[in-house]
Formats: C-alpha cells, sequence, structure tokens
C-alpha cells in the first residue's frame, strides 16, 4: 500500500478538480492499431517497456547469438584471412539452440500472458480485431527470431569486408542468408506461437516449444546420420522435413543452391518444390490453427 | 444511447441468458441490476458486439450491433468484471499502451493515459508494477483503461466487486462523476442492487434474462415509500387491526413494514398503537431499497 490513493490512503476518496477534457483528435485505423500492437510485441519480444527482469533472457541469448559472429570476425579481419569460416546461411542452424531457446522464452511471454492474464479481453472490447491481434503478433515475433539470426550476419559480413573478401559474393552470401533468416523467423515464430497459445501456462508453454523444436531436430538429425551411412541420400533428404531448420536450409538450397547446412539437402528435382510446399503448409495451418484459437476466446 | 428490441441470447437449446429483451437506456447513469446468472454480462458482450444474439435486435449509440461492432468498440468503454491485468507493467505503460488500441496517436495516448489515471485517483503508485496494486487500485486501472480513449459510453460490469466499503463508496462516487461532470453516459452493472440507487438516474431490472422493470430512480424508489413500525407488544394484532384497515403489512423480524404512505396512515397507526396499548418504539420513514424491488418483482 502506498500512503497517498488507494482506498484508505488520504486523498484517494477527493474529488481533484482537474476538470475533464474530451478528446477532439484523431483516431487511428485498424492498420494503424496493428502496426502499434505489432511494434509494442516487438520491444517486448526483447523485454523492452517491461521489467528489468524480463530484459535478462532475451538480451542475453541475443549476446550469446552475436558473440561467436564477433569472434570470426575479428579474427578474420586480424588474420587478413581470404574465406570465412562459416557460410552464412549455415550461422543460425549451427546456433538453432539459441534460437530455439529465445523462442520457447519469448513466444509464451508474447500470447500465453494475454491469455493468462485475461489481457485479451480490453484487447477484444476495443477496435482490434482478432485477425489483426494475429497478424501483429506474428509479425512481431517473427521480426524477434529475425533480428536474432541477421545481426550476426552483419557481423560477419562486416569481418569479410574488414579483411578485404571480395565484395560481391559476399554480399550474396549476407542476401541469401537474410532471405534464409526471414524464412525460418517466419516458421518458428508460427511453430511457437501456435504452441504457445494453446498453453496458457507459461512454464508449459516454454517446455512444449523447447522439446518440439529439439527433439524434431536430434530425430531429423538422427535420422539423416543413419540414412547417410546406409547409404540413402535421399533418405537423409527426406529426413530434413522433420526439422523446421533443416526444413527451411532445404527451400533455401532449392531457391539458390549451394551445400547443405545440414547432413543433406532436399534429394532430387521433386525435393525442393516438396520443402518448399511443407513450409508454405505449415506457416499456413499454423495461421489457420491460431485464428481458430482466438475465435474461440470469449471476453470476459 | 442503448436499444434493445425483443433481444433474446440462447446457449444450445436448454439455457436462455436473455429472454424477449425489450428496453432502452437512456444517457446518464443507468444501472443495470440482477442477481448473478441474470444475463447482464451476456447483455453488454451482445452491445459490445462481441456476442451474436440469437434473435431480435440491439443498437448502441446508433450502430446496429450485429453489423458495426468495431464502430461501437471505438466509442464505447469496457471494464470487464474479471481480473485482466498484466502483473508486469506499470499502470501507465498499460493504460498508454491500451489508449493506442482504441486508435489514438502516441502524443495523445500518453497525456490521456496520464489524465484519466489522475481521475480515477491513481497517483505516484501509477509508475509501479500493477501486480502488487491493492483491489481497489486494480479496479482503478481498469476503469482508467475504459475512459483513457474519451468513449461516448462505458459499460462497467460490476465495477465494485472485491471492494470494501470505502472503497466501494469512492468507486460510486466516480461513477456518479463520470456521468456527471465528465458527460459520459454510464451503464454499471451490480448484483448488489442498494448501492446503485444512490448514483443511478434509471435502472433495469433483469432477472432470468427478462426484464422486471426499467424506470427513472426517484420514481422507482418514491413509489415505493414505506414506513418501518415498532412494538414493544402485541405487534401481531398490529399487524391484524391495520391490515383490516386496507394497509399493507409485511413483518421483517420483530418489525412490520408498511404501505402505502400517507398522513391516514400515520393516524391510523397511532390510534392502532394506542388503542391496543402496544407500546410504541419506532416509526420510521423509509423507502424501499432496490433490492426489496427486485425481491418483489422475481416473486
Amino acid at each position: 500500500m502506498s500512503s497517498t490513493g488507494g482506498p484508505g490512503g488520504p486523498p484517494a476518496g477527493a474529488i481533484h478538480d482537474i476538470g475533464y477534457r474530451h478528446y477532439a483528435g484523431p483516431r487511428l485505423g485498424l492498420g494503424a492499431i496493428r502496426q502499434s500492437l505489432a511494434v509494442h510485441s516487438l520491444r517486448g519480444n526483447f523485454g523492452l517497456g517491461r521489467t528489468a527482469r524480463s530484459k535478462v533472457m532475451p538480451g542475453l541469448l541475443l549476446v550469446i547469438m552475436m558473440l561467436p559472429a564477433l569472434v570470426i570476425a575479428a579474427i578474420v579481419a586480424l588474420t587478413d584471412a581470404d574465406k570465412l569460416p562459416v557460410r552464412y546461411p549455415a550461422y543460425a542452424i549451427n546456433l538453432q539452440v539459441v534460437v530455439t531457446v529465445f523462442l520457447a522464452a519469448q513466444s509464451p511471454q508474447s500470447v500465453s500472458r494475454d491469455l493468462r492474464f485475461n489481457v485479451i479481453s480490453l484487447y477484444f472490447s476495443r477496435p482490434l480485431t482478432r485477425r489483426a491481434y494475429v497478424d501483429a503478433k506474428l509479425a512481431a515475433m517473427s521480426g524477434a527470431v529475425f533480428v536474432l539470426t541477421a545481426l550476426p550476419l552483419l557481423l560477419l559480413f562486416g569481418g569479410a569486408m574488414l579483411a578485404g573478401m571480395p565484395l560481391w559474393s559476399n554480399l550474396r552470401g549476407l542476401g541469401v542468408g537474410l532471405v534464409g533468416a526471414a524464412v525460418l523467423a517466419v516458421v518458428l515464430a508460427s511453430i511457437g506461437l501456435t504452441v504457445a497459445a494453446f498453453t496458457p501456462r507459461r512454464g508449459i508453454g516454454v517446455a512444449a516449444i523447447v522439446a518440439a523444436l529439439l527433439i524434431l531436430a536430434a530425430v531429423a538429425g538422427i535420422v539423416q546420420g543413419i540414412a547417410r551411412d546406409q547409404g540413402s541420400r535421399a533418405g537423409a533428404g527426406w529426413a530434413g522435413l522433420m526439422s523446421p531448420y533443416s526444413l527451411v536450409d532445404g527451400v533455401r538450397i532449392w531457391l539458390f543452391g549451394g551445400p547443405s547446412a545440414t547432413v543433406a539437402g532436399p534429394p532430387g528435382h521433386a525435393g525442393g518444390p516438396v520443402f518448399a510446399l511443407v513450409t508454405l503448409a505449415l506457416v499456413a495451418g499454423c495461421y489457420a490453427l491460431l485464428l481458430v484459437r482466438y475465435r474461440r476466446v470469449t471476453v470476459s | 444511447m442503448i436499444t434493445t428490441g425483443a433481444l433474446t441470447k440462447r446457449y444450445g437449446e436448454r439455457v436462455t441468458a436473455l429472454s424477449d429483451l425489450t428496453v432502452d437506456f437512456p444517457a446518464g447513469v443507468t444501472g443495470l441490476v440482477g442477481a448473478n446468472g441474470a444475463g447482464k454480462s451476456t447483455l453488454i458482450k451482445i452491445l459490445l458486439g462481441l456476442l451474436p444474439a440469437t434473435s431480435g435486435t440491439a443498437s448502441v449509440l446508433d450502430l446496429d450491433v450485429r453489423t458495426e461492432g468495431r464502430a461501437i468498440r471505438e466509442l464505447v468503454g469496457y471494464m470487464p468484471e474479471h481480473d485482466c491485468l498484466p502483473p508486469d507493467v506499470t499502470a501507465t505503460e498499460l493504460v498508454v499502451h491500451l489508449a493506442k488500441m482504441s486508435g489514438l496517436p502516441t502524443t495523445a495516448a500518453r497525456e490521456r493515459a496520464a489524465d484519466t489515471l489522475r481521475h480515477v485517483g491513481l497517483y505516484e503508485e501509477r509508475y509501479r508494477a500493477v501486480g502488487g496494486y491493492s483491489t481497489g487500485m486494480r479496479q482503478r486501472v481498469k476503469l482508467a483503461q475504459a475512459l483513457v480513449h474519451d468513449p461516448r459510453l462505458v459499460l462497467l460490469d460490476e465495477p465494485t466487486n472485491g471492494l470494501d466499503p470505502a472503497g466501494r463508496d469512492d468507486m460510486l462516487a466516480l461513477i456518479r462523476r463520470i456521468g456527471t461532470a465528465f458527460g459520459i453516459s454510464v451503464v454499471v452493472t451490480s448484483h448488489l442492487m442498494g448501492e446503485l440507487e444512490r448514483v443511478c438516474d434509471h435502472v433495469v431490472v433483469i432477472d432470468g434474462g427478462r426484464l422486471m422493470r426499467s424506470a427513472a430512480t426517484a420514481e422507482m424508489t418514491g413509489r415505493t415509500e414505506q414506513l418501518t413500525l415498532e412494538v414493544s407488544e402485541r405487534s401481531d394484532e398490529v399487524a391484524a387491526r391495520l391490515v383490516a384497515a386496507g394497509v399493507s403489512v409485511r413483518p421483517v423480524g420483530s418489525l412490520l413494514e408498511l404501505a402505502p404512505v400517507s398522513d391516514e396512515t400515520y393516524d391510523l397507526v397511532r390510534d392502532v398503537v394506542a388503542d391496543l396499548d402496544a407500546g410504541l418504539v419506532r416509526l420510521a420513514r423509509g423507502r424501499h431499497h432496490m433490492l426489496d424491488l427486485f425481491r418483489d418483482g422475481a416473486s
């Protein structure tokens, strides 16, 4: 309890004559409201505008994600190396545990919280529609994962330039890496938010997302390894469909070529389009599930 | 402000939340009274365009709830009955954010949030996380978010729930002020009938989803003026004599409630009590509280 205000506090019941003023200014439409929610949520995904404690986890993960890139950039710049030791599109996949933990920590923060504390009632009793809410949250989480996976690539590029590596090949590598990061961000955000929206308890949401992504990645890796050892490159390639990381990497290979960042890329001619279709279906499916989930939410 | 026509809401075959409700809510402060489960919250959700009615019509500020829900929600503020505040943000941050969610630009949202929080009586504590607030403070934050976009009408669902008597009085005074000084129409629900008559210009009573009464507060409580009589002995005989003389008598514990009230009623009571030598302890003029109205209406 504070000494001012609140029931029992001295001035609480007093009428303060600060004359009510009506608002005659502009009222923005749904688009602006959705954008405002997206920006607010994106900031929230990094703990900005929240308590100091909620900044720790995303801040720490961002640092962990950047650190290897920083070290690599420093070493190649100091040694004037003629090639980066890691390819741009492979960086996020090599550090996928960090990305997964970030997604698992921040997705429930983004959506479960609104459901659990019934803040959703305050949103949906406003002009904001359910679809606009889902759109904003997806955009914000995709943006956050993209920031997490794209910033290290910029560091790598900076190191490459300081080392005097060729501009165009690096620019292309960076471009491919950024496109891959963008696709990965949308896929991961869709999965993370969908799981979180169905698990209002934050701890369960975190566990479910970590478990799903890490187990899927591990299983995909193991199956890929076994298939390769059995001499089935195609089997190894198809197994990549199981994990979002190898899935998105497959789409990247199909679009831009280059070696696989996992055990094997999509096999044959059909592989690439199938990986792309599965990616699209996954995102569309998650989106549909989210819309269904939020249509069911009642304002109370 | 609000008009409903034969509004009906059924959940499945068995549960009827609202039944053929036809009522007008005038501008000013209107109380929506009913027991828990009477259909108050259902009505509010229909009025916000969040719940489709099974049949019938409803309009808010001349906007149809079926087709113009979003426009309604721009112009109406809603304070939910249940807890709805995230614990880890300050009241200021929350209310600024929700102002933006109602379409206010950032600068206006900040100004309005600061003003509104002061109006509801939150000062320095608005910079602290909501998680540490008392119930009274939380109710104020909920009220502030309903007012921050300067709505033309606010729907307050059980705003005095969980408050102690002092907090209740503060909240009711604030509601009165919203209706008068702020010039914003208010619909306030409560299952505690007594408290609403102090702040409402008009009262709508519903029970089991049906309209029981809709009238100006003064008219409703005035019509039911009554006398409370207490005698030291022979209470039954006094009652019998009064009934014989055409007065309606209702025993409430050791008291007798008499109606209607006129000059003749006083004379009659004086004569009967003196005649029977019953020993007059108390004769007080009072009025029905809404609780009684509701009890009468429901029976």
